[in-house]
Formats: C-alpha cells, structure tokens, sequence
C-alpha cells in the first residue's frame, strides 16, 4: 500500500517536471526576447511594469508584430541578486535562445547584468537600475539604458537646493549599488554647485532592514538644515513616519530620489511628507494627448492607476519593437546599430539613446510633495529633459574602458 | 556627546527590545515543549502584521478610537494563533519524533509556503498600518521628541513578560509547559495528554509571534521580506537567552536592542555583524545560552549513514556512470551542460556537508559558511590580486579550509541544537560581513568578472574540469569515510561515551571533519562561483544552507551516494519548474513538506529498503 502511493507520488512528480510550455508556440515563427525582473522581492514596482510591457505587448503583437513576426517576451524572476540575474539571464540565452535581454530592478543586478551582456555580447536593455556604473565605469557596448542615471536625476534635485541656502547636508541611502552611487554624486555635486555646503551626517542602513527611529535620531543629533534621501520601498515608509513623528524634516529642506514615483509614494498615505523636493511621476497631471491615451488604455485594461514601472514597461516594449524594426533583424550588431545614438517617439516625447555611453535621454519630472486628501501628489513640478544633465562626454571617455 | 540625545538613543533601543522579544519569546516556548525549531515562526509574525495592517484600518473606519485599534491587532494575533494550531495538527504532529534536521527542514517549507501565499492573498504592495489613535503626537523628552507608540511598545514587553510568567506559574497549562520543558518523556508517561499540550503550545507561540507583528504595523510597513529579517534575530535572542527560558530571551532581546541601537553610531555600516557576533561570544563563554540548560542525554536523535560492507558491484556502477557523465558533452547542448555543471557542483557541496552530518552526526546549519568562503575566496582573489582561475580556485578551498578550522574549533565544543545554531550564526557573520564590508567585498553588489580561464571557458570544458575535480574529490572523501577516521567519526556519532572510553578523541576528530568538509565545499563554491562569474551574499545566507540540506535529504542521509542523486534530482526539478510559474516557491516548500512526510529515508534510501526487503 505505502509503495504503491510512492510510485503515484513519484509518477506525479515526473509528470510535473516534463509539462514544459509546449503550448506557447505560435503559428508564426516569433521573434523572442527574453525578459528578467524581480517580480517576487521588489513586486510593487515590477507587476506594474510587467502590466506595461504587457499591454503594450498585445497592442504591437495585434498590429502585426515587427517585420511581420509577432514578438514573444519570454519573462523570469531575476531572484533580485546578482549572481541568480545573471543565472536566469544565461538560461534565457542558452535555452530559450532569446536574441536580446531587458530587464532587472536593482542596481546591482543591473552592473551584474552588464557584466554578463559583455560576457556573452548579448544587447541588453537595463529598464529601471540607476547607478551610473552601467552606463560608465562598467558600461559596454552591449548595454544601453533608458530611465536618467543617478547623476542626471540627483544634478536636477541640487539645482533645486541651490535656492533653498541649505548648507549643512545630512544623507541618508542603502547601502548597496544605488544607494552609494546616489550618494556619491550628491556629494560631488552639491560641494560643486553650492559653495559652502557641507555633509554633516551620512546613515547607510542595509537595504531592508532600516532601524528607521535609531536612524532618524542618528540624523537629527547632526542638527542638518538640508537632507538628501535615497531610501525607497519599506525602508522609506518607516524612515518617513519616524521622521515625521519627531519632526526631524520640519526645518530642513528635503531632496528625495524617486520618492514622487506612485509605487513609493502610495503607501506612505496621509503621511506624505509636505515640501520635499521630488523625482517622481504624476501621472493624473500630465496633459499631453499621447500620454493622456496610455493612462486611459491602461486603467481600461488593469482598472488601477499607472505607476512609474507601468509607463517605463510600456515605453520599453515599444523601443524595443522600433529597434528590431530598424535593424530589420535579429542579429546582434544590427540590434547595436539601430539603438546608437536612434531617436524614439515615446508617449511621452522624443527619446534619444546617446551613442557615447548608451544613457537615453529620458528626463525626470521634478516637483515638491503635497498632501491631497488620504495621499498624497506632485506639484510645482516640471519634466525636465535628460540631455542638461547628462555626463559631459569627457567624463564618460574617461570613465568606460572601451 | 549630548546625553539627551542618548537617553533618546536607549529608548529607541527598548523599543525594538521589546518587539523583538514579544516575538522570540514564542519561539523559545514552542522549543522549549516540542524541541522544533520553528522557522516558520518569522513568517506568523508577517502574517500577523499583514492581517493588522488590512484589518485595523476597516475597524477603524467603523469606529474611530483606540478601542478598535487594539482590538484589531489581539484578532489578528488570534488569527495567527489559530494558524499556528492548524500548523501544529497538519504538520509538525507529524514529525516531533523526527530527527531535528527533518523538523528544520519542514518548517523551512512552511517559510517558502507562506512567502508566496501572502503576497497571493495580500497583493504586491507594501501596507503601512494606520497609526494608534490617540498615540499620534510625540512627547517631549528632554527636549527632544519621542513617539508615544514607541513608549507603549516598551511598556508591552514587560507586560507580556509578566503575563507568560503568571500563565507559566500560575495555571496547570503552564505547569505542565514546564515539565515538558524539563522532561518531555516523563510528562507522556504521567499520561499528560500531549496532543492538546503541544496544540495549545502551538497556539500560544504563534499568538505571541502575530501579536509580534501586529504591534509593528504603525512603525513598519508590513512587507514580504519582514520572516526572514525577524528570524534570524529572533533566533538570536532565544539562542543568546538559552533554548526555552523566557527571562533569558527578555535579557537577550534587551542586549540586542541596546547594541543596535548605539551600533549604528560607531559602526553605522556593520550593524548585521554585531548581532551574530554577540551570540558567538556568548555560546563560546556559555555553550548553553545566558540561562540555557544542557541537553538531556539521549534526546537527540542522530541519523547517519549504516555501515556497510562496501560491494564490488558498487564500483562497477560508480565507473558506469563516471564515463556516461564524461560522455555527456557528445549529447547534450550548452544549456543542459550548464545544469549538469550546476549539478555536479551542488553534488559535492552536498556531499561535503554528508561527512558532518551523515558521517559525523554534527548537524550543521551553516553549510554555506564553506561554499561562500570557497566562492568569495576565488572572487577576491581574481579582484584584488589578479590571480586566474587556476590560482583562484585554490585560494578559495584555502579559505574555505581555514574559515572550516576557525569555525570548528568553537562548535565542536557544542552538542545538538546549540551546535547547530552556532554554525548558523558562523554563516551568518561572514554574510553580514560580506554585505557590509564593501570596500573589500563589494556589498549587496557581490563581485563581478569572475569568468574562468580561457582553455576552460567554453560550456564542454568547464563541464569536463567540474567533473574531473568533483569525481576526484568524492573519491577522496568516500576513502575517508570508510577509513578508520570515518568509523572513529560514526562511533562519536553513535555514542559519545563508548567512543570517548575506547580512547577517541571526540573534539580533535571533529574538528578535522569540519576542515575536509569545509575545504571540500569551499572547492564546490569556487567552482561555482566561475561558472556563474559573480559572486553575492546570496551564497552565504540560510537558504544556501537549507540548499545543500534539502539534496541531502532528498537522495537520503543514510546512504553514501544520497546526496549526489538528491542533488541531481533537486537541482534538475527546480531548473524545469521555476521557468513555468511564478510560485515556484510554493512548489518547492511543499514538496520539502512532503518529502519530509512521505520519504523520510530520501530517494536512494527508499530504493536501498526495497531492495533489502526484498531480500
């Protein structure tokens, strides 16, 4: 009896391990991309993402494809470490033998990823990680990026601290890839754009695991007039709420990365901190046409809002399709080709891939913090374009091994 | 420095102490009654503050008031309470007479389990919890400002300290807690009925862990990284505090809170490292926690590999299918060579952990200490001193080697849970000390460009390279499992007493069974490390070391070859499953549940008891 339900349990498992997805093959020979995010650790980014590269998957697909071949995302779990990105990106070459890679949500996945790409001279899209690394010191030619780099988005928060004569800086950030990158840019760029400015305190709690009240008094014993925030998800929602508790940014003016972006700014509710000074994206007050039609598509199909990850998904399955169309193939070089230095039409205005470094120049929206109602929305804001802020070409020479 | 500012610096500290504590003090009485040490306890605790955060909010918009915010967080830590009696009766009842490493590794699954199930039933995002009404302001302490809620959170630590005590002293349910603390065997045969016991244990231990993460949700947003973060130090704390005594995880969660908090002052970039070193410190001064007792004799159950008498036949196989294996590349296409290279190393690391604990019966927890070293040993040294990879990967077996004879020298000074928590604590030291050390090691960003050498490049080579190494490093470690130093090990394993009186040197043999082991998976880690080309923390956190248990368990810790086929099979089903769903997390949990129940003898166990009954 016991071994007769072992063999059941055996067969079970053996039916389990040989159901490979067959059933996706398409009557058209597709053209496959392979895709990697961290959709278990860092969900509240990437299912929207995901939801955006999907949508606009199926608009593209429903018109025909690319060079008359629908296109076929073959997506993973990047597992959210570098070594495990860099594994699933392997199998994606090797096995799914997919003919470009995008994807990936941290930055040290993405330098990991770049690192690989390199490897295997595979093109590779870094959506969303936004340490400078990938497109400088461990940029190649194989790796191109779309959202502005920690250089172009903090130069565009210190021009806002120009006028508030902050001078004593207290910087908070994770300790890893971005988190370090973040900061030492800020630090560059605040003691060369703002004479006089001083860093009076830095924390660097691990990523995820803030001790958000030590933390907070650790900042407000260094009597800071101006903080510079890097914190996001968990880390940031903690972080705010002791802030505010204690009234640590009552008198300090505050910079803060990506703290405007819907997916980081949602949770905080009704705690939105008022006046700090924002990258972020408000999607309800953008009013041109293109974009006004995407919100609409999006929330017909999701019935939710738009984050940050669902535009950057959607604007990145198109920029891929118009590459392959360009390249008028798959091959590899073509690819490289057709994204150096390419113009893009994006819903939200033209975007062009610098060849010097493969940074595009998508810009940033740039505004303070506001309580609306139980939330909480960007205003004052401004999209400002990528090109002012982006490395001056000397810099990049200097910095790429090439 | 300012001394309000570390009165406010102590206060933040007391807080934490007590939610910790809150936590962990479950966790130490459900060891204390059942022996299990219960992973999933982390993931009770988000439960509870996942349940909180949905469910204050909706109470509060009922009415407004304090009375709803209090009541919603004792509902949910009843309804973790309730969930951890479901758990108790499906599971755990199931395997209290298990050995300890089978009890590990199912709860392990529960944590997997439960990963996926929250973010099903509660969606993606984050949720920050509502404030308490009536808490919202600050107060002012020495002119600085301190949340209210912080202040009834160090209240609620005594409190709860309080009441376990009352229900431990003053009800016959806490009399006979105790005594199963003290005597499991002598209560059941008083004729204690131990099924409601154990349940009612069961319940209590996750209430405390609910209410744990209940309390937090207007501090932290209940997020789906919170089990793991909790558990760590929550095992800490009991460990520190001594297995099952509650005043010692109170002074345990005290210490900790303290530390982290005046650590981030003096070492704002290594807090992880100070909590893991507090509890190495303490096991090494006192082996059995602050107020731990000793283990009863006998009370653990130590499995390992029988002893056969080797057969001829089996060497006919081993060649068989060493020249099938060498064979492979004539087949087989680059993909599948990279999972056969995946394969064999994660067989040897498997195989490595075997003489410990198959051989030696010393259940190490922290396996991927020596699989991290050994893949951190050859990165570092392709980084710093420019070395290939025929000079790496030694440097890594080095210091794998090495980090196996520091390491050993301290934990073979240990027995049964205790051991097993030190060896835990090792790995974590060096994970935190890889994550925070960044200058050297890089970080959360790990070390990248570490690709192997260019004759062994390519997928074929690298493939045939693993195989020579891997099949010459079994080789040797089978002789030394059959030698006499393997059987002095067996015996050791089998009975203390006797081996020590026919004049072996229990500690001496361990300790040199921690070093083969260690530099055996220090090599498996370099190799992998190369055909990865990056090393992260990754390689040296718990679920590396639950990895390397799992294959062993699947392919059957009471035979020689087990972990090479549980390896095998283990790596090759999650390499098919992962790609299909999205919850691979929740396959992988429950089939470890379910190996647990159904094979505890592993894979190759089973087929070796057929064929002896058959017999």
């Amino acid at each position: 009896m016991a071994k007769a339900s072992m063999i059941r349990w055996l067969a079970l498992g053996a039916a389990l391990a040989l159901a490979s997805p067959a059933v996706q093959a398409q009557q058209k020979d597709p053209i496959r991309i392979g895709e990697l995010n961290s959709y278990s650790k860092w969900a509240a980014f990437t299912v929207p993402y995901r939801n955006g590269w999907q949508m606009a998957l199926e608009e593209i697909n429903a018109k025909g494809g690319v060079l008359g071949r629908p296109i076929e995302i073959i997506s993973r779990d990047d597992g959210a470490t570098p070594g495990d990105a860099t594994r699933v990106a392997d199998e994606l070459v090797t096995r799914e033998n997919v003919s470009l890679l995008f994807g990936s949500f941290l930055s040290n996945a993405g330098v990991a990823m770049a690192d690989f790409a390199n490897q295997k001279k595979i093109p590779y899209i870094a959506a969303e990680p936004l340490t400078d690394a990938i497109t400088m010191a461990q940029g190649n030619r194989y790796t191109y990026r779309i959202r502005p780099n920690n250089f172009m988005q903090v130069g565009m928060l210190v021009d806002e601290a120009k006028l508030s004569g902050a001078k004593r800086w207290a910087i908070v950030a994770p300790n890893y890839e971005y988190g370090q990158s973040a900061a030492e840019v800020f630090k560059r760029l605040i003691k060369e754009r703002v004479p006089g400015a001083e860093i009076v305190a830095e924390q660097y709690p691990a990523l995820g695991k803030i001790e958000a009240g030590a933390t907070v008094s650790a900042l407000e014993q260094a009597k800071p007039d101006g903080i510079f925030n890097v914190l996001f998800g968990p880390d940031l929602t903690q972080f705010v709420r002791e802030g505010n508790t204690r009234g640590l940014f009552e008198d300090a003016t505050v910079l803060s990365l990506l703290t405007g972006e819907p997916e980081w700014m949602l949770p905080l509710k009704d705690e939105v901190p008022e006046g700090w000074t924002v990258t972020g994206y408000p999607w309800d007050q953008i009013k041109e046409p293109k974009h006004e039609a995407f919100v609409k598509a999006y929330r017909e199909k999701y019935s939710e809002t738009p984050r940050l990850g669902s535009l950057l998904g959607y604007m990145t399955a198109y920029m891929i399709r118009d590459t392959i169309e360009r390249a008028g193939s798959t091959e590899t070089e073509a690819i490289l080709k057709a994204l150096e230095d390419t113009k893009f039409e994006t819903v939200i205005g033209p975007v062009t891939m610098r060849g010097i470094d493969n940074q595009s120049t998508m810009g940033a929206w740039v505004g303070k913090l506001e309580q609306q109602g139980a939330g909480g929305r960007m205003t004052d804001w401004e999209y400002k374009a990528g090109e002012p802020f982006m490395h001056p070409e000397s810099e990049v020479k200097a910095a790429r091994k090439e | 420095m300012d001394p309000s500012f570390l009165v406010i610096q102590a206060l933040n500290g007391l807080a934490s102490a007590s939610s910790l504590f809150i936590t962990a003090c479950g966790l130490t009485i459900v060891f204390g009654v059942t022996r299990i040490v219960n992973f999933a306890h982390g993931s009770l605790y988000m439960i509870g503050a996942y349940t909180a955060a949905t469910l204050v909010p909706r109470l509060l918009e009922l009415s407004f008031g304090p009375v709803s915010f209090w009541a919603g967080i004792l509902v949910s830590a009843l309804i973790v309470g309730i969930i951890g009696v479901l758990i108790e009766v499906l599971l755990l009842r199931r395997i209290y007479g298990a050995p300890e490493l089978f009890q590990l590794l199912a709860t392990f699954g529960l944590v997997l389990v439960v990963q996926d199930l929250v973010v099903q039933v509660f969606g993606p995002q984050d949720i920050l919890g509502p404030r308490a009404p009536g808490l919202r302001a600050p107060v002012e302490i020495l002119g600085r400002r301190f949340p209210s809620y912080e202040l009834v959170l160090i209240a609620a630590g005594p409190v709860v300290l309080g009441l376990v005590w009352l229900l431990l002293r003053r009800t016959r349910f806490g009399v006979l807690v105790r005594a199963a603390t003290q005597d499991r065997d002598m209560i059941a045969a008083l004729g204690v009925n131990q099924a409601i016991l154990f349940t009612g244990t069961l319940f209590l231990g996750a209430f405390l862990a609910g209410l744990g993460g209940a309390l937090q949700i207007p501090r932290v947003a209940a997020n789906t990284g919170m089990d793991l973060a909790i558990i760590a130090e929550a095992f800490v704390v009991t460990v520190v505090g001594g297995m099952g005594s509650v005043t010692g995880a109170f002074l345990a969660a005290l210490i900790i809170g303290q530390l982290q908090a005046f650590g981030i002052l003096i070492f704002p970039k290594s807090t992880l490292v100070v909590v893991f070193l507090l509890m190495a410190v303490v096991l090494a001064i006192r082996p059995n926690g602050l107020f731990g007792r000793p283990e009863t004799v006998g009370g653990t159950h130590a499995v390992g590999i029988a002893s056969h008498k080797p057969r001829s036949s089996n060497w006919i196989l081993g060649l068989a299918a060493i020249a099938a294996l060498a064979c492979l590349p004539l087949a087989a296409d680059a993909y599948l060579l990279k999972v056969a290279t995946e394969i064999l190393i994660f067989a040897l690391f498997a195989f490595s952990l075997q003489l410990l604990i198959g051989v030696g019966g010393l259940v190490s927890f922290g396996h991927a200490a020596f699989f991290g070293l050994g893949a951190y040993g050859a990165a570092l040294a392709v980084k710093w001193l420019g070395a290939p990879m025929e000079a790496a990967l030694p440097a890594g077996l080095v210091l794998a080697g090495t980090g196996a004879a520091l390491i050993g020298a301290f934990v073979v000074r240990l027995s049964g849970i205790y051991l097993a928590m030190m060896t835990l604590a090792a790995a974590q030291i060096l994970y935190a000390v890889a994550f925070q050390w960044v200058e050297v090691t890089g970080g959360d960003n790990g070390i990248v460009g570490v690709w192997p050498s260019a004759w062994a490049s390519g997928q074929v080579p690298y493939y045939l390279m693993t195989l020579g190494l891997t099949v010459v490093a079994v080789f040797l470690l089978v002789r030394i499992i059959n030698a006499p130093f393997g059987y002095a090990l067996r015996a050791a394993r089998d009975s203390e007493p006797r081996a020590e009186s026919i004049g072996i040197n229990l500690r001496q043999h361990r300790w040199l069974a921690f070093m083969i082991s260690g530099a055996a998976a220090g090599l498996s880690g370099g190799l992998y490390a190369f055909s990865r080309g990056s090393v992260d923390p990754g390689l040296l956190g718990i679920p590396t070391s639950v990895d390397a248990l799992t294959m062993l368990l699947l392919g059957g810790i009471q035979t020689v070859m087990g972990p090479l086929v549980g390896a095998g099979v283990l790596h090759f089903l999650r390499d098919q499953i992962m790609p299909l769903t999205s919850l691979w997390r929740l396959f992988l949990g429950l089939s470890i549940i379910a190996m647990v129940l159904l094979f505890p003898r592993g894979l190759v166990g089973t087929v070796q008891h057929w064929r002896e009954e058959r017999a």
